[in-house]
């Protein structure tokens, strides 16, 4: 029982500032979920409706505690031909697309992403189940990749 | 009628007049019109068809007025307008309305203009809001010709540029039926790079109108090139009857059928038969316009890529280029395996607007065929005779040491029936992923059209060591993901494919893909 590992070099990791961005971002949300489903016990008195916000809230507590975890487990390389990134520590993703394949670079930042100075940048293929978004990224380095997998993907172009 | 401008300016004027759609080549890089039948069959029918309806309502005033008669029948507006003395007012109002229409179908007619140079296809249309629409000829995904069953009695079809995108096609509607298929032709041979002037002495024999249409209507769906190219697949009808009928929905249709006799048999209602007379001229319907689409299906090889022909009323003709195909499934259902039938379905950049041989999408290139049939399509399709073969082999394989590798014993947890023969092989230009006991599924995908490769782990397949591996391409019918593959060798796929797609897509010159082969002109 090992988690994959590729046989690859050093993994370039996100800001660890983008922790906080996770957090928040998880608390919020299990926040509305667990209220949200917390009201058909208050409303209606029987106490055993409460199992599932309480269900619900463990695994969010579970989903926070990893959080540090989780977006170490981010990483993303630049090969000679393609960018590889990985994600997910219980469900591992790891996509290689090569750069001639891209077809655009979206960078986009949220509320607490500006807080923090952090930006996300998303790599787009022709196949949407590609999805590979690199979040957490300091403002320059961001700016920085996507120029570099612009100039790159120019210089490998190829058909769709 | 003047020439237009030279094809490289960057916006032509609008102002300079076109030239019909028969006369000569079209793709001379100079503004055409389409065919003069096109208002009457965008839209022209339904306003004979008002007028009709409106003529056969008032009838029976006219009857009235010339025999006489009690004139006591229900208000309608007809009388109305003739008892208050409006009628010259009303009619005036409608002749009016009709030149309008007739005016703005021509107008819409005579603006309507396209023009093909040796770079791009480009369509002007619209009378106030104007359009203009570019499409690249070296990003063509498949050009279609659809013929709608009163278009072709007039002789017009519909010619669409296929590029990849949604709602990205470049629609030329409609043309002389020989000049489409003549466009086609002279497009493929632009957009496939030989530069080589296509030859356009195919003078058409002219002999009498109606003697040309019942030609047309009668011809094959593949004949537009001189040498004809034949169909590799014959669709016999009683085959195309079983397949449709031996599927999932027919085991529906039976179960509620079932149903309804159950129900009236315990209530002894009936009436009850009557609720279910709509569903059942729905499901006839469907089956008969599968039937109808897929009667004529044909598939032959040109020099231009695949040509899949379906319908028997209306027709449609879609020619693949070389390397659109982004990639490949042969599917077997349950009920199909006693009959030996297959189906292959693939993906494409492209969306057409007309639809395929049973409704969906033109993703279908073969919608049922034997084992043979599936071999004569796949040498269309993938050219290479070892990669073939492994398909044939992988197809009816138990499993086992078959040029597959196929899933450890431990997968058996959590593929019950197929951990045998659910893998894997790696070809110079190709993956393919083998799937499924009951249902049988084999996809392949060209390295050259991947869009990216991943791999997954979950928790479950962590502990059985186990991993998924998906190659993502464009969207369409075929998933190519196979999973439970032994996470040591996934891992070392992974990295296989990801550098083989990289070596094979700077190899690939499909878009244009008579660059490569100089020696092999327009026939």
């Amino acid at each position: 029982m090992s988690r994959l590992e590729l046989d690859v070099a050093e993994w370039r990791r996100v800001s660890p500032k983008y922790v906080w961005v996770d957090l928040v971002g998880v608390l919020i949300f299990g926040v509305i979920v667990v209220a949200a489903t917390s009201l058909p016990g208050i409303f209606s008195g029987n106490t055993y409706l409460f199992t599932i916000p309480a269900a619900l809230a463990i695994i969010f507590i579970i989903t926070l505690a990893l959080t540090p975890r989780r977006v170490r487990a981010i990483g993303y390389q630049l090969r000679s031909d393609d960018l590889l990134f990985r994600k997910g520590l219980m469900f591992q993703r790891f996509v290689s697309v090569p750069y001639g394949r891209m077809q655009l670079v979206d960078i986009n930042r949220g509320p607490l992403d500006r807080a923090l100075g952090l930006s996300e940048l998303k790599f787009v293929t022709a196949a949407a189940a590609t999805g590979v978004v690199i979040p957490g990224l300091p403002e320059g380095d961001a700016e920085t990749l996507r120029d570099e997998l612009v100039a790159l993907a120019e210089s490998r172009r190829a058909g769709l | 009628m003047t020439e237009a401008g030279p094809p490289s300016e960057a916006l032509p004027p609008e102002t300079e007049p076109a030239k019909g759609a028969g006369a000569g080549r079209l793709a001379d890089g100079e503004w055409h019109r389409l065919h003069p039948a096109t208002p009457l069959l965008r839209g022209g029918f339904a306003l004979v068809a008002i007028l009709g309806v409106i003529l056969v309502n008032l009838r029976d005033l006219w009857i009235e007025i010339i025999i006489g008669g009690p004139d006591d029948g229900p208000p309608d507006p007809f009388r109305w307008v003739l008892e208050h003395d409006y009628a010259l007012p009303v009619l005036g109002a409608i002749a009016l309305g009709l030149i309008l229409f007739i005016l703005g179908f021509y107008a819409s007619w005579r603006m309507h203009t396209f023009r093909i140079t040796d770079e791009l296809v480009e369509v002007r249309s619209g009378i106030l809001f104007r359009t203009n629409r570019r499409g690249r000829l070296d990003r063509i995904q498949g050009i279609n010709i659809v013929r709608p069953f009163l278009a072709r009695l007039v002789g017009a079809a519909k010619l669409e540029i296929n590029v990849a995108g949604q709602d990205a096609n470049v629609q030329l509607a409609y043309l002389g039926s020989a000049a489409a298929d003549e466009l086609r032709r002279e497009i493929l041979a632009l957009a496939s790079g030989t530069r080589a002037e296509a030859s356009g002495d195919r003078a058409p024999s002219r002999s009498g109108f109606v003697e040309q249409r019942v030609s047309e209507l009668l011809a094959p769906e593949l004949d537009p090139d001189a040498a004809a190219p034949e169909s590799v697949v014959r669709m016999h009808p009683g085959r195309l009857v079983g397949s449709i009928l031996l599927n999932e929905t027919t085991v529906f249709v039976l179960l509620a059928l079932a149903g309804m006799v159950t129900a009236v048999m315990v209530t002894g209602e009936v009436f009850l038969v009557l609720g279910f007379i709509p569903a059942i001229i729905g499901v006839g319907s469907f089956y008969a316009s599968r039937f109808t689409r897929s009667l004529r299906y044909s598939i032959a090889d040109t020099p231009d890529g695949i040509r899949v022909g379906f319908g028997l009323l209306s027709t449609s003709n879609e020619t693949l280029p070389p390397g659109r195909v982004y990639a490949i499934q042969v599917r077997q259902q349950l009920l199909w395996r006693p009959a030996g039938w297959w189906q292959i379905v693939i993906n494409r950049a492209s969306t057409s607007s007309a639809r395929g041989a049973a409704g969906q999408a033109n993703t279908t290139i073969l919608p049922v065929g034997s084992l043979d049939d599936v071999r004569k399509v796949l040498e269309l399709v993938l050219a290479d005779p070892a990669l073939i073969e492994l398909v044939e082999r992988g197809l009816v394989s138990k499993g086992g040491d078959d040029g597959f590798v196929n899933s450890p014993r431990r997968a058996a947890l959590v593929r019950w029936f197929s951990w045998r023969r659910n893998g894997y092989a790696l070809t110079p230009g190709s993956v393919l992923l083998r799937r499924g006991a009951i249902w049988r599924e084999l996809v392949v995908v060209p390295l050259a059209r991947t869009q990216s490769i991943t791999l997954h782990q979950g928790p479950l397949s962590r502990r059985l060591r186990l991993a998924a591996l998906s190659i993502q391409t464009v969207t369409g019918p075929v998933s190519a993901r196979l999973g439970a593959i032994d996470a040591e060798r996934a891992v070392g796929l992974f990295g296989e494919v990801a550098d083989a797609a990289v070596r094979s897509a700077t190899n690939d010159t499909s878009h244009r893909w008579r660059e490569s082969r100089p020696g092999t002109a327009t026939p």
